[in-house]
């Protein structure tokens, strides 16, 4: 009895030292504790993408799986028009929608960052078209673009007179393209405003006060402090607001369908398009991958050409 | 809960019980599986009796044969990709109510439902020759499916203002259609349909348009056929017409023509059956108006010779890979028996046409004489693909917008008729190689 309580306790003693020993291994330490990110890394994001991928180069279709196919749904799509407009429209979007939110952000954000009243209930409505969710705002500007029931044309048609015929929003492509655009501009506004907002506020007001001193007018405290200041920021929300607008989907998907006549498909639109409804999941799956070279040339682009300066790595700006 | 099912079950086999449930004695020559269960997946309803009266049936036949059957409404743009998981998955639902061409695409994965249908042909007066086509595999008597109903879409028009412009009755003919939108413009009524990538209405609208005039996207080899004369004709035709359309309809959805009429803003229009009701029965006045006037004609008939029209089809499959095959089969017979269909049709105001033919004695269609056009939707509906398969190319053109973008880009003036239809032919192929 006794020998085996003995041996019991010696087994568990050493059972503990094994368990602890292992505890304290760093290694096993960093993988067991990077394992749930990483599993959750690997199963929703990596697989999915790999996946995606993988069905681009085959012919697959809902309800077979495909073979593999090489380059041949993107020799296809390199040859169809609609696609082709589809790249000019994402690329379209995206450029003019990104410099007039950051315009108009930027603008923003100065505002906000001088003494107001009401301050900080006027900074959380500027949030309210960013917190909407994007298919409400879309149903709301479809609503305004309507072309027998908008709002817009209502007011110029029959409150003011300053127009014969309620204005044709979305029918033709150039307008149906500007009007997409605008939608965007306005839903993204906030998110780079709020952004550049904290930035600004972390630049100390010694270096506007030592501007000052110097004799530096507004104009030339804004260039030579709060730009070079705000860089670091600024790509980092040039970044995100570039994939954001790029691989925007609900607003165009919910106001227009890609219509008139293909006029306004974007990427991402035409991707789901073909892929789910069209049912063919390898074409579809191609245009989402033709996405991608275009996404890292935008990342690196305001990466490097905005953030890898001298004097954020500390040493002087010359 | 094992024990009473299956005490129902002997209770239902039982000549006793037969007297307390009518529909026993069929129901026990199905042999069903013991402890058998059930799962069904559907569109959600679009009308809303739709729902609750598929929920009762289904509580019926678990009434009759104890099996309990559970039933999950999937939105309509989330059904297709759920069917193809299910399909390839070998997973989910036992049976599912599905889009029209799915049980074709899939037709390797599912239940030789022949017995059945030829049970409730014979039954109900035989299928109308679309609903077979539907039901059966491409070129063979074998059924797939069973095609539970269809929406179809013929003219919805004021028919005051139809009078006013000086026609007694809705024009039969294409020459007397394109005179009414031309006066209904004038008198400040213009027409409308939708020419956006509107999956329902455009292509309602853009189909209607090619097949009145004698074209069609495929030859019956599934060769395409869509560049041919008597689609340019039908696109010379449409741009005459659209000159008297509303403006802005090339951007129009689904959802525009029905807000348009409902504002009083056109004159003609085309719809399932669904929008005469939510307007006569609004509880606005002025709508309700709007509904006394309103009414429903075929869409006028060209050198295609009869009427012709595409239509919203439901059509229900059961899969290998159910364990119950047998219950399956029950269940589809079942929903489909008299007690049980013609009380949907009728719950869903013809919403869900039939395609049976019997059913045309259904009470619903003498409940209100300007629905009656409704009962006919089987005989004027072709398929999309028509004339070829309903195979995936035809499905991936539809979801494509081909057609309606091939009438858009004439009416927008972007192409000429020859043009489009050259570019159609182009996308077309696309899809129809081998």
């Amino acid at each position: 009895m006794a020998l085996a309580a003995a041996e019991s306790r010696t087994a568990y003693k050493l059972d503990q030292s094994w368990l602890v020993r292992l505890f304290d291994n760093k290694t096993f330490l960093i993988c067991i504790c990077l394992f749930p990110a990483a599993a959750l890394l690997i199963v929703f994001l990596s697989y999915p993408l790999g996946l995606g991928i993988w069905l681009a180069f085959t012919d697959t279709r809902i309800g077979r799986s495909g073979y593999f196919i090489g380059f041949e749904n993107f020799v296809s799509l390199w040859h169809d028009k609609v696609f082709i407009t589809s790249v000019w429209n994402t690329l379209l979007y995206t450029s003019v929608a990104t410099v007039g939110k950051f315009a108009l952000g930027l603008w923003l954000a100065l505002l906000l960052n001088n003494n107001l009243p009401f301050k900080s209930l006027l900074r959380a409505l500027i949030l309210v078209p960013w917190i909407v969710p994007t298919v409400l705002s879309a149903i709301a500007f479809w609503w305004i673009y309507d072309p027998q029931f908008s709002i817009i044309s209502y007011v110029l048609v029959d409150v003011l007179g300053w127009r014969d015929t309620y204005i044709d929003f979305l029918g033709q492509p150039w307008p149906a393209r500007w009007s997409l655009i605008a939608a965007n501009i306005w839903r993204g506004i906030p998110f780079v405003a709020i952004s550049l907002l904290a930035g600004l506020q972390t630049i100390s007001p010694s270096l506007y006060e030592a501007a000052m001193l110097d004799g530096a007018n507004a104009w030339q405290r804004f260039k030579h402090v709060t730009l070079p200041m705000l860089m670091p920021i600024l790509a980092v929300v040039l970044t995100f607001s570039v994939l954001f607008t790029f691989t925007d989907f609900q607003l165009v998907y919910a106001i227009t369908r890609g219509g008139p006549v293909n006029a306004t498909h974007l990427m991402a639109t035409l991707a789901f398009q073909r892929g789910i409804p069209g049912g063919q999941l390898g074409e579809g799956a191609a245009i989402a991958v033709a996405m991608i070279p275009f996404l890292v040339m935008a990342t690196l682009f305001s990466y490097f050409g905005l953030a890898r300066r001298k004097w954020q790595q500390g040493e002087d700006n010359d | 809960m094992s024990i009473s099912r299956r005490d129902v079950l002997i209770g239902g086999a039982g000549l006793a019980a037969g007297a307390a449930l009518p529909l026993a004695p069929a129901v026990a020559q199905a042999n069903i599986e013991k402890g058998a269960t059930l799962r069904v997946l559907r569109p959600t309803k679009f009308v809303d009796p739709d729902q609750a009266i598929f929920n009762e049936n289904t509580e019926a036949f678990t009434k009759a044969t104890g099996v309990p059957v559970r039933v999950d409404y999937a939105g309509w743009e989330d059904l297709r990709p759920q069917t193809a998981v299910t399909a390839n998955t070998g997973a989910g639902p036992d049976i599912v109510v599905g889009w029209a061409d799915d049980p074709h695409i899939f037709s390797d994965k599912l239940i030789d439902l022949t017995p059945i249908a030829e049970e409730l042909g014979k039954k109900y007066g035989g299928w109308y020759p679309i609903a077979e086509k539907y039901g059966k595999k491409d070129k063979t008597n074998q059924w797939i499916s069973i095609p539970m109903g269809a929406s179809g879409a013929p003219a919805v028009y004021r028919e005051s203002w139809v009078k006013e412009a000086g026609f007694d009755t809705f024009p039969k003919d294409l020459d007397g259609f394109l005179k009414l939108c031309r006066k209904l413009k004038e008198q400040g009524h213009p027409a409308g349909f939708a020419l956006g990538n509107a999956v329902g209405d455009g292509n309602a609208f853009c189909n209607w348009l090619v097949w009145t005039h004698g074209g069609y996207m495929v030859d019956e080899n599934n060769k395409v056929a869509i560049n041919s004369k008597e689609t340019i004709e039908a696109l010379k035709y449409a741009k005459a017409l659209y000159e008297t359309f509303i403006p802005g309809t090339l951007s129009w959805l689904d959802i525009s023509n029905n807000k348009a009429l409902t504002a009083g803003e056109i004159g003609v229009t085309q719809n399932g059956v669904s929008l005469y009701f939510s307007i006569k029965n609004s509880k606005d006045e002025k709508t309700a108006a709007i509904g006394k006037d309103l009414n429903h004609a075929t869409m006028p008939v060209g050198p295609f010779g009869r009427p012709s029209e595409p239509a919203l089809i439901i059509n229900a499959m059961a899969f290998k890979h159910t364990k119950f095959p047998n219950a399956a089969k029950e269940y589809l017979r079942f929903m489909m028996e008299k007690e049980q269909y013609d009380k949907w049709l009728t719950g869903c105001y013809g919403y869900w046409t039939q395609p049976l033919k019997g059913f045309a004695e259904s009470k619903v269609w003498s409940s209100d004489p300007k629905i009656v056009v409704y009962r006919d939707t089987w005989e004027r509906a072709l398929w999309s693909g028509y004339k070829g398969a309903i195979n995936e190319a035809a499905g991936t053109v539809n979801a494509e917008y081909v057609v309606v973008q091939m009438v858009a880009s004439v009416c927008a003036g972007q192409a000429t008729p020859e043009e489009a239809a050259a570019e159609a032919e182009r996308r077309a192929k696309r899809y129809y190689r081998t």
